[in-house]
């Protein structure tokens, strides 16, 4: 088990660098001079404007540039400073909380409908409610998570006032339209998931093995039933939980919450190379780790399924 | 080593009555291609401490006839179409849903054909056992765990204490199915059905397993079903045979007796159809034809199209499951012919 954690940590380290490069390549192709910005329309002496390319190692070939930017962050947990001198590590550190609140949010969110509405689904198959539960998940995955957040607002911010529609000044509430919107479409996915894998589970020969026993149906179902189908919802959540880093550059612009998301989104704007990269990274590392954690879930699901 | 039977406060019933009874029984699967009709008027009765095997060849509707006494048949596309299954004279099929559930393998258990895929893959077998005895009798986990030590190593698994919290798929399938039989044994049934128990394993490891069957039954003095397609089997262990074809009862007999005497032609034609080591005969002696599908009976006796004593009234009018001699019935118009040897085959099957 420790030797196939190692393996697999070992295997983090081409994986982070390609993923990095790429996006690092990206932001410092980008058409622009970040250090002209800075200074808008007021002319900067060709001293200064050497001096911060130099301070901000601009002059370097693309390649050091980057086993700069690298050896800094992992040797000393530097991720460079922004062109007006603030750290990123602090922008990171004030924004994430944001982020993974709302990440959570939404994966409970999915986790709890989508598991309910699958099994209601499963266990009634064919009914009406199965129906509903179905047509239901076709819309949410079928309409764009911008129209879900804008409906979202005008309907539960706006006209019932039940939960606010921006910022995070009254803590979880906050977040509980940010993390419908963000959770909305693979909520539906993980309800459609559930309910074939359960539909199959049920007709299993276990399955009438434990009605055999004289288990209660609820007992049946979900000890029984529920558990050999929740592999491929555990992995789709943990691939899934890395998309959603992606989903919450839309859904904290739209909900204006000053989470990482929102925070690449008005970097790259800015031309905040540094911060773009930044966050990124630790998003790309967060994926690699996720996807471990994921793998390991299965054994702890599944005893057929040994590491070593 | 007995143990103690546990007062079931969930069913009294009539106990000068036959264990288990199915009357009349019929079931149909509603198929696209037409009302199958698996059970047709099955009869058969079962008595506490006897072994009843259910032979027939696959179709016959002996796996159905298991999982409607059970109340495991997938309803819909299964239907029940008539009927009783009496269980200490107490109709199962009118019987509330929870008082069923209830007897459901506490007073009436189950083992399955295939145990790797009857057990559950991700809990480990001991808990499988040990649930037993937590959700029927509400036993605390740690006395139900040792309970479960002590009923695999009453069926036999060796270092059963260190193999308690094992998968299914780290045992061998001969002791994956001692392990189902400890589940279906645990709270003591008065009846315990075996769906083909033996079908999967090894012959040497068929014999271990059904021996310790007849052990558990003389022991606990259950009343067990044998459902089984195996002449052999059925000769060691059974006392009573009931002969299923597309899904009715031809023949109950004695074991002994059906053996030295059939009294209907299919029970005929399948002892002959068993190929012997002494057999001068080259070809194996088949019955000819094939089963009739259930979505279109013939009419009449559902053997008649195969039957080389059929004649004019097997094809009008279905003959009645009546006794031959005592404790001999058969499903035949000519029963008491065959049981003698006296009838001659249509000159047509002689050719």
């Amino acid at each position: 088990m420790t030797g196939y954690i190692i393996r697999r940590m070992l295997q983090f380290i081409p994986v982070v660098i390609a993923a990095t490069l790429i996006v690092y390549a990206m932001v410092f192709l980008m058409p622009g001079d970040p250090i002209r910005a800075l200074s808008g329309d007021r002319p900067m002496s060709p001293q200064v404007l050497e001096t911060l390319r130099e301070q901000y190692n601009l002059n370097d070939p693309f390649l050091v540039q980057y086993a700069k930017y690298m050896w800094g962050v992992f040797t000393a947990g530097d991720f460079g400073t922004t062109f007006q001198g603030r750290p990123v590590l602090d922008i990171i550190q004030q924004g994430l909380p944001i982020t993974v609140t709302l990440a959570l949010v939404a994966l409970s969110f999915q986790i709890v409908i989508g598991v309910i509405a699958g099994v209601l689904a499963a266990v009634y198959k064919d009914s009406f409610l199965d129906r509903m539960v179905q047509v239901s998940l076709v819309i949410v995955v079928a309409v764009p998570t911008l129209a879900i957040g804008f409906l979202l607002q005008l309907t539960f911010g706006l006209n019932l006032e039940w939960f606010p529609i921006a910022g995070t000044r009254e803590g979880l509430v906050s977040y509980v339209l940010p993390g419908i919107t963000l959770g909305a479409v693979s909520t539906g996915i993980v309800a459609r998931m559930l309910r074939s894998e359960l539909v199959e589970a049920l007709q299993s020969d276990y399955v009438r093995t434990a009605t055999a026993k004289g288990m209660r149906r609820s007992r049946v179902v979900v000890r029984h039933g529920l558990r050999n189908s929740l592999i491929p919802v555990v992995t789709f959540l943990g691939a899934d939980l890395a998309t959603m880093l992606g989903g919450t550059v839309v859904v904290e612009t739209i909900f204006n919450l000053t989470g990482l998301g929102g925070q690449i989104f008005r970097s790259i704007q800015a031309q905040e190379n540094t911060v773009v990269v930044g966050i990124v990274t630790l998003f790309v590392l967060f994926y690699v780790v996720l996807n471990l954690v994921v793998d390991l879930l299965y054994a702890a699901i599944d005893p057929r399924i040994r590491y070593d | 080593m007995t143990t103690p039977r546990t007062p079931e406060p969930s069913f009294t019933g009539d106990t000068a009555s036959p264990l288990l009874e199915v009357v009349d029984l019929h079931v149909e699967f509603h198929t696209k291609a037409g009302v199958a009709q698996a059970i047709n008027g099955l009869n058969v009765t079962l008595n506490a401490g006897e072994t009843l095997a259910i032979l027939g060849e696959s179709g016959s509707g002996k796996s159905v006839t298991a999982q409607t006494i059970m109340g495991i048949l997938d309803m819909p596309p299964g239907h029940i179409a008539g009927g009783e299954i009496r269980y200490r004279g107490e109709d199962l099929l009118t019987m509330k849903p929870e008082k069923r559930r209830k007897l459901r393998g506490v007073s009436i258990s189950m083992i399955f054909q295939d145990a790797l895929s009857a057990l559950n893959p991700v809990l480990p077998v001991g808990w499988q056992i040990a649930e037993m005895f937590r959700v029927h009798q509400g036993m605390n986990r740690k006395l139900a765990r040792q309970k479960s030590i002590a009923m695999m190593q009453r069926v036999g698994i060796p270092a059963a204490e260190e193999r308690v919290g094992d998968f299914p798929h780290q045992f061998s399938g001969g002791m994956r199915q001692r392990i189902m039989i400890a589940m279906a044994i645990a709270l003591d049934p008065d009846v315990l059905i075996a769906d083909e128990p033996t079908t999967a394993l090894d012959v040497t490891v068929q014999a271990q397993v059904m021996r310790l069957l007849k052990e558990l039954q003389v022991e606990n003095n259950m009343g067990l079903i044998l459902i089984t397609h195996d002449l052999g089997v059925v000769a060691d262990v059974a006392d009573k045979i009931a002969v299923m074809y597309a899904g009715q009862v031809m023949e109950v007999s004695d074991v002994y007796e059906i053996y030295a005497q059939p009294a209907h032609p299919y029970t005929e034609g399948l002892l002959n159809s068993v190929p012997r080591i002494d057999g001068q005969d080259e070809r194996l002696n088949a019955i000819s034809g094939l089963p009739p599908s259930l979505t279109d009976m013939p009419s009449g006796c559902p053997f008649h199209p195969r039957c080389p004593y059929a004649t004019d009234l097997c094809s009008a009018e279905r003959p009645g499951l009546l006794p031959v001699v005592a404790e001999h019935t058969s499903a035949c118009h000519y029963r008491e012919e065959i049981y003698n040897g006296t009838r001659q085959p249509r000159e047509e099957a002689q050719a």
